[in-house]
């Protein structure tokens, strides 16, 4: 039985389910955020395999790229969380409905 | 053989379980230590592929940066508090989303297995990974000529994204005439004085 990329692919499908019902299930914008992070992390995964697959490094180049993006938009994200939960402690993503100030 | 099968099971059981950890957890600080759990699962399964250098990323920039980040921010805030997950704000959801979890996984199988079955083995312009050399070699030669342009515009948005985060994060100034600006600064000297100092 050996570990072919099917297995990392079915895996990283299940990995990014898991991510994308959290982010539409959870209400704390932190978790919620957190669960990007695992739909990210599961694409990562599929870049991964297909290079291996493919016997071809651009896969991995995309993976680097795409860890950069997500570390300058988790910055930017938790910046704006952190507007937010400044001004109205315990704010859920369902009170965030308005976008004035 | 054997190994690595086993590798695989270890790491894609560490993967499932800290994913859903994150999703049930109560405390977002344990949904943190969850998602930190999962993507050291990623990164063995990134050394089992061969990627190694990208695994050491992974660790480095998502457990020691990102990570720690959430965590800080997490504390900042003090919204460490558990929530109550027992509720369904809106009604039928929770249900909703399994059934469209089940359904998005058969999808999204199905479609991996055919990805692999019908693929072209068609390779891009750039270097093949069993070339001899090392991982991080191939990849530099590739980011640093191919990709240059891409890299550069990286910089970029990496600087955008500081000047974002300290515009969004600062305090608003004070307003010199505000009656609501607080007895601190009265406190710490005139408004004049603080005024100025804004």
């Amino acid at each position: 039985m050996t570990v072919d990329a099917t297995w990392y692919l079915v895996l990283s499908a299940m990995l990014f389910t898991i991510g994308a019902c959290g982010l539409l299930v959870r209400r704390n914008p932190l978790v919620m955020f957190m669960c990007v992070e695992l739909m990210l992390n599961a694409v990562n995964l599929t870049f991964v395999t297909f290079s291996n697959v493919l016997n071809d490094v651009s896969g991995q180049v995309v993976v680097f790229f795409v860890l950069v993006v997500a570390a300058a938009e988790v910055v930017v994200g938790l910046g704006i969380i952190v507007a937010i939960l400044r001004r109205r402690p315990n704010a859920t993503a369902d009170d965030v409905s308005l976008l004035r100030g | 053989m054997i190994i690595d099968t086993a590798v695989f099971i270890v790491a894609a059981l560490v993967i499932l379980v800290g994913a859903l950890g994150v999703i049930f957890s109560r405390n977002p600080v344990h949904s943190a230590l969850m998602l930190v759990m999962t993507l050291f699962g990623v990164a063995v399964l990134f050394v089992a592929q061969e990627a190694h250098f990208l695994a050491a990323v992974q660790v480095i920039v998502y457990a020691g940066a990102i990570v720690v980040l959430f965590l800080f921010v997490i504390m900042l805030l003090g919204v460490d508090t558990a929530e109550n997950l027992s509720t369904d704000p809106l009604g039928g959801q929770r249900p909703a989303a399994g059934v469209v979890a089940v359904a998005a996984v058969g999808l999204l199988a199905v479609l991996a297995v055919r990805a692999v079955q019908v693929s072209t083995g068609a390779q891009s312009l750039s270097l093949p990974l069993d070339s001899g050399r090392s991982n991080i070699s191939v990849l530099a030669e590739v980011l640093f000529t191919d990709y240059v342009y891409a890299f550069e515009v990286t910089s970029v948005l990496l600087v955008i994204a500081v000047v974002g985060a300290v515009v969004m994060a600062r305090r608003p100034r004070p307003a010199p005439e505000d009656p609501a600006a607080g007895p601190a600064e009265v406190e710490a000297g005139t408004t004049e004085a603080a005024a100025e100092q804004a």
